[in-house]
């Protein structure tokens, strides 16, 4: 059956085990996390969870429903066929040959993308977007010689008349 | 008024009306069992096996329809709860749980008998928490309790450090709990009530399934009118034996696996099956795609889980049983009575030749005890009576089977589960809830041996339990499985290496009786029945003799194994 990616918007009590809970929910019903973002909210003891999850149709609903279930879990916004704004960020260090230096800045530049950290022989940059553009600047960068990656997960946030 | 953290959780529980807890000591509870020597009103039985204590608060729980406690200590204490914890999780049982921990500043340095119960229990558990300070330590507590009993009811732990309890508080009563993220929703659409009862008028060839939920909701008298309003036969899950009188002519007996031939053919004919109160486990559903086929189904649960997750419902009702079957006759009652009852004598014609042409049965022997038979007589014997405990494998099928249930809460086993040694602590548990009540526990000789060190909490708490071994020499269900699908091949289940079970009763100051023969089966059980105080009864059964209807694995439920 086909899969679909779906993107959860899940607000917690902040409270130690919280995370666990979640982790453990998915890995004991054998539903999988694509990616996860936890940070604390404007409310002092509530923490927003941003997850991506694959899975086929029937099984999201079984998913949010599970979720709502466990007892720090206060609301559950799927935002995936909503009008969302959504964000990552994700530094990337990538080969920075002298022949190859305008052409990543070029890069840099068109992705309005920031350069953070600069060494003799890499470049570090800066990238925040929607999960589209990391796809393309890392497809981009990607002949340039990637030395590394660290990415956050997903964030998100429902725009006003969420509705599509 | 200053109270130690200890007399807080005394007082917290006799608070919610719980007169008995269960338990067994250690270092991390040693305050709380100071405080409970030194009080009255709450009593505590000391266990053998703190798997034992949870199994008895579950007995207790479902014997009493309240809450049932376990008390125990840090490290290996925490761990034996487990089984019993995940047991009632599995059943939807509202037990509440509590471990003793290692003082809080020693947690997290694998401190001796330091174990993470919290992480442990998280997946089997409705809820758990570690008391981290005193001043919660109340609020805490009656939160557990309104978790454990609310909602789709479930086991709650609540992790002691030892600390925690031994100190001091000025003492204030909790406020009201309130839950912004926990509001279960009792209340049904109306609107889907209506449907269900459109639905009702037009099926020729209607069902009601009734499971554990109708049970915990109390919603036995509701089921039991909706049917006869409307001439709708009722089945039942395991779980869900008693929800609807087993005497009553319109009772198809148990569904699934084991199921009566004719309930499982009135699942795989019915045009509409009211299910209440179930999950569609596995050994219900048998084969899901040739499950029900023909049929429009309501589904009525308070847990939005249960919906949709196994098998997919045309009407959905997230609510309380109690409440959806009690709109749903208000809505009939508006109506002409009659249109209900229309149009569905052919259908109960047909269910009649079901359960004449191929009805329960065994080959009844004039040499050898048939188990089913044993069960049978007890059943005569006690006048259906008794609240009924098993173990788990062929004891628990054939007493679902022969045991004829009339009222709720009289047959307590572990469902979902499945847990051997279960029968045992949770008759004690039952025993101990409703003292008047005759409890018996139907066990195997295999089951019976997990948990049998708790013969000596029974004669100890002189809490009178009688217990039936049906005695193969076998782990007859697994046995019966290699018989059937691994050519006779038994391996490792043959248990003729046993004890004497009279001499152990013996040994614990129990009553042992043993029957080898059939025409003795009545007169060993009135002996034993009528003996005051607790007895083993051990039947010599059949050794080869298999539970049947049987629904081979991932078989469709229409396609059973006959005699």
């Amino acid at each position: 059956m086909e899969t679909n990616s779906y993107l959860l918007s899940i607000l917690v009590d902040d409270e130690p085990g919280v995370l666990s809970r979640i982790a453990g929910l998915f890995s004991g019903r054998g539903f999988n996390i694509d990616s996860l973002s936890v940070a604390s909210t404007a409310e002092p003891d509530v923490s927003r969870i941003t997850m991506v999850t694959k899975c086929e149709p029937h099984i999201i609903e079984q998913i949010k429903k599970q979720l709502h279930k466990l007892i720090n879990v206060i609301t559950v916004n799927d935002l995936t066929d909503k009008k969302y704004v959504q964000r990552q960020l994700a530094l990337i260090k990538v080969n920075a040959k002298p022949e190859k230096k305008a052409d990543i800045l070029r890069i840099v530049d068109i992705f309005r993308c920031k350069i953070v950290d600069v060494g003799l022989s890499h470049y570090t940059i800066e990238v925040s977007g929607d999960t589209e553009k990391h796809d393309a600047i890392l497809s981009l960068l990607k002949p340039m010689g990637i030395i590394e990656i660290a990415s956050t997960g997903s964030i998100a946030l429902s725009r006003e008349n969420g509705k599509k | 008024m200053k109270l130690t953290g200890a007399q807080v959780l005394i007082k917290m529980i006799k608070a919610e009306g719980v007169d008995t807890i269960f338990g067994y000591p250690g270092g991390a509870v040693i305050d709380i069992y100071d405080a409970l020597a030194k009080q009255n009103g709450l009593k505590h039985i000391l266990v053998r096996h703190e798997q034992g204590a949870v199994h008895a608060a579950d007995g207790y729980a479902r014997a009493n329809k309240s809450v049932g406690v376990a008390l125990v200590t840090s490290g290996p204490g925490a761990t034996n709860t487990v089984t019993g914890i995940a047991s009632a999780h599995s059943d939807s049982i509202p037990i509440v749980v509590f471990t003793g921990q290692v003082p809080t500043g020693l947690i997290g340095n694998d401190a001796f008998q330091e174990v993470d119960i919290v992480g442990i229990t998280r997946p089997c558990t409705k809820h758990n928490y570690l008391v981290k300070s005193v001043e919660k330590l109340a609020s805490t507590i009656k939160e557990a309790f309104h978790l454990a009993r609310s909602g789709r009811p479930g086991p709650v732990l609540i992790d002691l450090p030892k600390d925690i309890v031994g100190a001091k508080i000025d003492f204030k009563e909790p406020d009201k709990i309130s839950l912004r993220s926990y509001k279960p929703n009792y209340k049904p659409n109306k609107k889907q009530l209506n449907k269900v009862a459109g639905l009702i008028k037009q099926a020729k060839r209607p069902v009601i399934f009734a499971g554990g939920g109708v049970i915990l909701s109390k919603a036995s008298e509701q089921i039991t009118r909706l049917a006869k309003m409307a001439n709708i036969p009722v089945t039942a899950s395991l779980m869900g034996l008693g929800a609807f009188p087993g005497s009553d002519p319109l009772w198809l007996g148990m569904l699934g696996m084991h199921g009566t031939y004719r309930a499982n053919m009135s699942i795989g004919h019915c045009d509409l099956m009211i299910a209440a109160g179930v999950r569609f486990d596995d050994r219900v559903t048998g084969n899901i795609e040739k499950f029900a086929p023909d049929a429009r189904i309501v589904q009525i649960d308070i847990d939005p889980t249960s919906i949709h997750k196994n098998i997919e419902v045309q009407c959905p009702i997230v609510g309380d049983c109690k409440a959806a079957l009690e709109g749903i006759i208000q809505l009939m009652e508006e109506n002409d009575p009659d249109d209900f009852k229309n149009g569905k004598l052919k259908w109960l014609e047909q269910i009649e030749e079901w359960k004449n042409t191929t009805p329960l049965k065994y080959e009844q022997d004039s040499t050898v005890i048939k188990p089913q038979f044993v069960i049978e007589k007890l059943y005569e014997l006690t006048k259906g009576d008794a609240i009924i405990t098993t173990e788990v494998g062929q004891n628990q099928m054939w007493a679902a089977q022969y045991y004829h249930f009339d009222k709720p809460n009289h047959f307590i086993t572990s469902g979902g589960l499945g847990v051997m040694g279960f029968g045992l602590p949770a008759a004690i548990g039952a025993k101990a809830a409703c003292p008047e009540k005759l409890v018996v526990d139907v066990a195997g000789d295999g089951s019976i041996q997990m948990n049998i060190q708790e013969l000596m909490t029974a004669i100890e708490s002189k809490i009178d339990v009688k217990i039936v071994i049906l005695n193969n020499k076998f782990l007859g269900m697994v046995r019966q499985w290699q018989e059937l699908f691994y050519e006779k091949v038994y391996s490792s289940t043959n248990m003729e290496n046993a004890p004497d079970f009279v001499k152990l009763a013996e040994a614990y100051g129990a009553k042992g009786l043993r029957c080898t023969r059939p025409d003795e089966v009545e007169s060993t059980l009135e002996k034993g029945l009528n003996h005051e105080g607790t007895v083993i009864m051990e039947f010599a059964v059949d050794r080869e003799e298999s539970v049947y209807p049987m629904v081979p694995a991932g078989g469709a439920i229409t396609e059973m194994l006959l005699v």
